[in-house]
């Protein structure tokens, strides 16, 4: 039991995908203009990465290591193109926000790296736990980033407006993600990272 | 190991296409919603729509849909699709015989999140298009017409005004005037 609560727990902190790993970056960076569609954008990449993580961990001993690669690497896209059928039909809303990012979930390095270094090498059980902690951690990281970017961008929280005016535009801008993203990753190292 | 990769591409093939055929009618279904939602959003209530139209004008292919009352017709939504600032835009356009715009509604865009996008939301520059006369200019008013642009999103602004000239021009052609379009892009103007 304690063991899975850790494997949970690895992927918040030990394995922090955003700000541990450094993975994903293109996601973080581009979607995180706001809390809502960094939880988006969270919630769809964990979906990819629990399912993937089972169906490798489950097809991995069948697999000959020369086509490893290519084999993930279908399973996950097949997942993506899934996942992006569904958004369409049932909440064409997220899909029109998300949209452009969701393909670009099949090159993921979190995606590929989780089935690489652990899917490819433990049980089916492990696996999902991993991608659940994983793709939490992720989700918890890019909402953080989203909160922070648009409470100074653009004055709100998940939409609700905390005080009057637009905030500091650079914020929701390319280069406010950097700076947001680099003092995030500075503060975790120094406080939770043990 | 090709047998393996053989059977893995398969096996995702027939997911694949089982979604595909499961999903389809309900993405087709929301999509036309949306479509719908915006028609009805742009033109005055009342009157019947007609199918989907097409009409070629300087040179690009419009979609447009009629709605009529008494044998005459009362309006026009016409589909107008730009460049913007971060791709294309994409308006509804409901436009009244006379030239006059009733309303805009934005079908698709990629403008920047917390800037161009604010073309969907901000209050003073979508509450301008509502019944915007013909006898004014579709130009923003920093080109000198008298368009409100969007603060700090001027090339989405321009390229959103430019969507709505290209729609009334289209306008004015189907009720027999000749008008040029002007199918530059929005954001090759600075």
């Amino acid at each position: 039991m304690g063991k899975k609560i850790s494997l949970i727990l690895d992927g918040f902190v030990k394995n922090n995908p955003t700000f541990v790993l450094v993975l994903g970056m293109c996601p973080t960076l581009a979607t995180t203009t706001s809390a809502m569609n960094g939880l988006s954008m969270g919630l769809a990449t964990l979906f990819v990465l629990v399912l993937s993580n089972i169906a490798i961990s489950a097809i991995a001993p069948m697999v000959p290591d020369k086509v490893h690669i290519p084999v993930y690497i279908v399973v996950i896209a097949t997942f993506v193109t899934v996942l992006q059928l569904l958004m369409q039909a049932f909440v064409p809303s997220v899909y029109a926000t998300l949209g452009l990012f969701i393909p670009l979930i099949v090159v993921n390095c979190i995606v590929l790296g989780r089935a690489e270094a652990f899917a490819g090498k433990n049980s089916v059980g492990a696996s999902a736990l991993d991608g659940i902690g994983v793709g939490l951690g992720f989700t918890a990281s890019l909402v953080v980033i989203g909160l922070v970017r648009e409470i100074l961008g653009s004055g709100s929280a998940f939409g609700w407006k905390l005080f009057p005016g637009d905030g500091v535009l650079a914020f929701v801008m390319a280069p406010g993600a950097f700076l947001v993203l680099g003092y995030l990753m500075a503060l975790f190292n120094k406080y939770l990272k043990k | 190991m090709v047998l393996c990769l053989t059977a893995v591409c398969l096996l995702c093939g027939a997911v694949l296409g089982l979604v595909y055929a499961a999903t389809y009618d309900a993405i087709e279904a929301a999509s036309l919603k949306a479509l719908q939602a915006s028609i009805g959003q742009v033109l005055p209530e009342g009157g019947a729509l007609s199918e989907a139209n097409h009409v070629e004008v300087g040179g690009q292919d419009y979609e447009y849909y009629l709605s009529t009352g008494d044998g005459k017709t009362l309006a026009y939504a016409v589909k107008s699709t730009v460049s913007g600032f971060g791709g294309p835009l994409t308006l509804m356009v409901g436009v009244l015989p006379d030239g006059t715009v009733y309303n805009t509604s934005v079908l698709s865009h990629t403008e920047t999140p917390g800037l161009g996008a604010k073309c969907t939301t901000d209050a003073a520059f979508v509450g301008q298009w509502k019944n915007f006369p013909a006898t004014k200019s579709l130009k923003l008013k920093k080109d000198g017409g008298d368009v409100d642009a969007i603060t700090a999103s001027t090339i989405t602004s321009r390229a959103y005004t430019l969507a709505v000239a290209n729609a009334v021009a289209v306008v004015k052609n189907l009720e027999g005037e000749s008008v040029a379009v002007d199918a530059a892009s929005g954001a090759s103007a600075y």
